[in-house]
């Protein structure tokens, strides 16, 4: 085993969770049956760096104010419940932590862009999971199904696993630019996960879906700003993706 | 106030509430009730794999994967559904690939499997690759393509419902499922859905501990709805405890981590499973290796300035191999530990993680209202049940396992019962108790925080009866969480509005963390014995003498209206496996 003299680990290991530092949060509040504007509000916490920015929000809600309300689940980057705008950026709140966005300033979150805020951090997802059951977002085949599973090469395997990883947390539609200004637009997420089953070796309609994407409120929408890749808390290389489905729409070949 | 009518309700959209709806929605018209997201579902999270016995890498079969189960659960395993389980995991794996789940496949193209703890060839000859896989997320992939195929069959979901009552109607002298009330978080409305039939899918309680692997939502709302209105608890006991968790944060690292090789080391470097169990090694069951962890950090070989976690040692395996069986956890300990997996063993120590106990059923998903009595109309599949498949102690990847197989199961059996049976009345006034709930939350000018009753319910569990419990650490949870109730009745919340009030939420979650605590307190000082997750230091030897048996716990109402819990027990059912001694 490598011995645990390794600098990060000792100091890991050191630290007794007693450096706390003194952070501003500075939050987009939003609840219509107070008040029809949003407005921003800045709450002071003493709180360790290393924690998540969702533990900041927790320490709001649970010590300052009850009323603050965003959605989470599991806290760890898997159930993509709080994607959410940290200082500009499309981020998971429970995979950001503090160290890592400048604590000396104050830090701001708002909802993500796109989507209409309905409390505080909290926006209405219904337009964004419509994008994706539009897609055909399951594997479709024909003919007689095999006794045992079907084959399939590792190399074919492979071919998707990046489009996968998505979690449907929205970080990547609600960071792209045109898919603010024209909500018809079907997004990243729902690009992804056509993507899914495009590259498929097991699907049998990747033309079909194909063809919705070719729709004018499809794929050519995008003008490969790169926000999608950035925002993505997965690491789906996702203006790639869609840059394939775009190739495989011009040359049929998948 | 409105009302739904429906054939079959389903409380839960995680992996057993989907399976059980792409089944039910087939045959009778379902609505899924969630108060989440259905890919927000903790399923998701799970990581290394679902045990079948495909043996499509070396020989196995069903009838070892039984023995297994029944082993690691330490023959509190009702054997009978151990054997179902089993049996059907092959089905149930060839079904997955046929919606489209991406498994890791063999160079043949076929399945791939790994090892995993307490999965054995041959009645615990040597480690069996016996979990099916995608990476470490196959709980991630499974809640994904569950959802797929709920969309391709048109499956009607209504989110961020929250049931927050079971509706019971006595119909000649038997109880009835008749409903369920739901709490609207858009909107505050209260909903009564009238149901033929009505699954219970909501997954674990595992946020009454304080280390945890469990997600913030994880409640145990099903089992509390259930056992205020009078229906047993089975096993409550029993809460497994993984062995590696991230070192404070509870955050899951796979068992498959060590069934790719990871080793487990104290602060010596020493390989301690060595000694606890020679044969399995690290691979022994989690109870096992729990206990394990925790006697070298009482022995003073835990690492650390404070000695309080051990090593999880991945640094002999090569990148590529981390990489592509284990990107998430490896990314875990990167993000929230800041250090390098490849080249550093990371802090670990065991995570609150899962319920063995629950609401009981029988092997179609019934709920049992005693010992033998079917609330006709009720089921429940998944972690809030207890069927019991898991015993004293459930091995891993037999609850992504467990959730597709019973979650099936319950789906076909209710949406049968739905057609053939009918509607029967709603209790007078359904959603008092609901309302009355909701509003003294709202109204109550109390002094009690939330958060604040949490926090010392979740500190108290840790302390008392985890790992290792003795009667008086057992004692002092139990009086704990008597004060701890008695200041709930006094808690009050700041958002009063009904608009997405996620502190109210908050508020009721933790009634129901309060009530199963208390439950689960109640039962194990009860249960003068070892055996799986319950361990007892002061009876440290299983006593199948006068606990062979199965813990069942109902609430009791005084004419005073004073609660109490009143345990009785169920016995065992055993077919093939005489109870041996668990040895690893």
């Amino acid at each position: 085993m490598a011995t645990p003299t390794m600098d990060k680990l000792e100091a890991l290991e050191a630290d007794n969770g007693s450096h706390l530092i003194t952070v501003t949060f500075r939050i987009r509040r939003f609840n219509p049956e107070v008040s029809a504007d949003a407005v921003w509000e800045d709450f002071q916490l003493d709180i360790d760096p290393k924690e998540r920015v969702l533990d900041a929000l927790h320490k709001i809600k649970w010590e300052l104010d009850g009323s603050l309300t965003f959605r989470r689940s599991c806290a760890h980057g898997i159930c993509g419940s709080d994607a959410m705008r940290i200082n500009g950026r499309n981020r998971l709140a429970c995979k950001t932590l503090i160290k890592d966005i400048s604590p000396e300033k104050p830090i701001t979150v708002e909802a993500i862009k796109g989507l209409t805020v309905l409390k505080d951090l909290v926006v209405d997802m219904d337009p964004f999971f419509q994008a994706y059951r539009d897609v055909m977002p399951f594997l479709v085949t024909t003919g007689n199904e095999p006794t045992r599973e079907r084959l399939q090469s590792a190399e074919d395997r492979e071919r998707f696993d990046d489009t996968t990883k998505c979690i449907l947390c929205a970080a990547c539609t609600s960071s792209c630019p045109v898919f603010w200004n024209d909500g018809q637009y079907f997004g990243p997420a729902a690009i992804v996960n056509a993507h899914r089953f495009i590259f498929d070796s097991r699907d049998e309609a990747g033309e079909q879906r194909l063809e919705i994407l070719n729709d004018k409120d499809g794929v050519w929408r995008c003008r490969t700003t790169f926000n999608c890749t950035d925002a993505c808390p997965r690491g789906i290389e996702v203006t790639k993706a869609i840059q394939e489905v775009k190739r495989a729409l011009i040359t049929r070949r998948y | 106030m409105k009302i739904h009518k429906y054939d079959t309700v389903i409380v839960g959209a995680g992996g057993a509430g989907m399976r059980a709806a792409i089944e039910s929605t087939k045959r009778s018209r379902t609505a899924v009730l969630t108060k989440l997201y259905p890919t927000r579902s903790h399923t998701g999270a799970a990581q290394g794999g679902m045990a079948a016995a495909l043996a499509n890498v070396e020989e196995d079969n069903w009838e070892w994967h039984t023995f297994d189960t029944i082993k690691g659960g330490d023959y509190l395993v009702d054997q009978d559904a151990a054997e179902i389980l089993a049996k059907e995991a092959i089905d149930s794996v060839l079904d997955l690939e046929k919606m489209g789940l991406p498994f890791n496949r063999t160079p043949e193209g076929k399945i791939d499997q790994r090892r995993f703890g307490g999965h054995s060839r041959n009645h615990g000859e040597a480690p069996v690759r016996r979990s099916c896989y995608a990476a470490d997320r196959t709980g991630h992939m499974i809640l994904q393509t569950l959802y797929q195929n709920c969309v391709k069959e048109g499956v009607e979901f209504f989110n961020e419902f929250y049931v927050l009552d079971q509706l019971i109607t006595e119909v000649d002298g038997v109880k009835h499922s008749a409903g369920v009330v739901a709490y609207e978080l858009a909107t505050g409305e209260i909903h009564i859905f009238q149901a033929k039939s009505v699954i219970y899918a909501s997954g674990g309680t595992g946020k009454f501990f304080k280390v945890t692997s469990n997600a913030h939502t994880l409640t145990g709302d099903g089992q509390a709805a259930c056992y205020r209105r009078g229906l047993p608890l089975e096993d409550m006991e029993f809460f497994q405890f993984h062995p590696t968790g991230i070192w404070r944060m509870g955050i899951l690292l796979t068992e498959g981590a060590r069934g790719e090789g990871g080793i487990l080391r104290n602060k010596d470097g020493e390989r301690f499973m060595e000694k606890y169990a020679p044969v399995m090694k690290d691979l022994a069951s989690r109870d096992v290796v729990s206990r394990s962890i925790y006697t070298e950090i009482r022995e003073g070989r835990g690492c650390g300035p404070e000695g309080d976690h051990v090593y999880l040692d991945l640094t002999h395996l090569p990148p590529e191999q981390l990489d592509a069986k284990l990107p998430d956890i490896t990314e875990f300990a990167r993000t929230y530990l800041g250090i390098e997996p490849y080249t550093d063993p990371i802090p670990i120590q065991p995570t609150a993680h899962y319920a063995m106990g629950g609401i009981p059923t029988n092997v179609e998903g019934e709920v049992l209202a005693d010992n033998t009595t079917v609330v006709p109309g009720l089921y429940a599949a998944g972690e809030v049940a207890c069927v019991s498949v898991h015993g004293a102690n459930r091995l891993g990847t037999n609850s992504l396992l467990d959730i597709n197989v019973f979650g099936r199961r319950a789906g076909i059996a209710a949406a049968e019962y739905s057609e053939k049976a009918d509607y029967v009345e709603l209790p007078e006034d359904p959603a008092s108790m609901v309302v009355e709930q909701v509003e003294r939350l709202r109204n109550s000018t109390g002094t009690e925080r939330v958060a604040v009753i949490r926090n010392e319910l979740q500190e108290c569990m840790d302390a008392n009866v985890m790992v290792f419990r003795t009667e008086q650490t057992i004692k002092t949870a139990v009086e704990k969480i008597a004060e701890l109730r008695e200041r709930y009745r006094n808690v009050s919340i700041q958002d009063k509005g009904k608009r997405f009030n996620t502190d109210l939420l908050e508020a009721i979650e933790l009634g129901n963390l309060l009530d199963l605590a208390e439950v689960m307190a109640t039962s194990a000082l009860a249960r003068k014995e070892s055996r799986g997750g319950h361990y007892r230091e002061d009876f440290p030897n299983r006593d199948d003498v006068n606990f062979m048996r199965h813990t069942m716990a109902y609430r009791e109402v005084g004419d005073d209206g004073s609660e109490s819990i009143r345990l009785d027990y169920k016995p065992v059912v055993q077919t093939r496996y005489q109870p041996m001694e668990r040895k690893y």
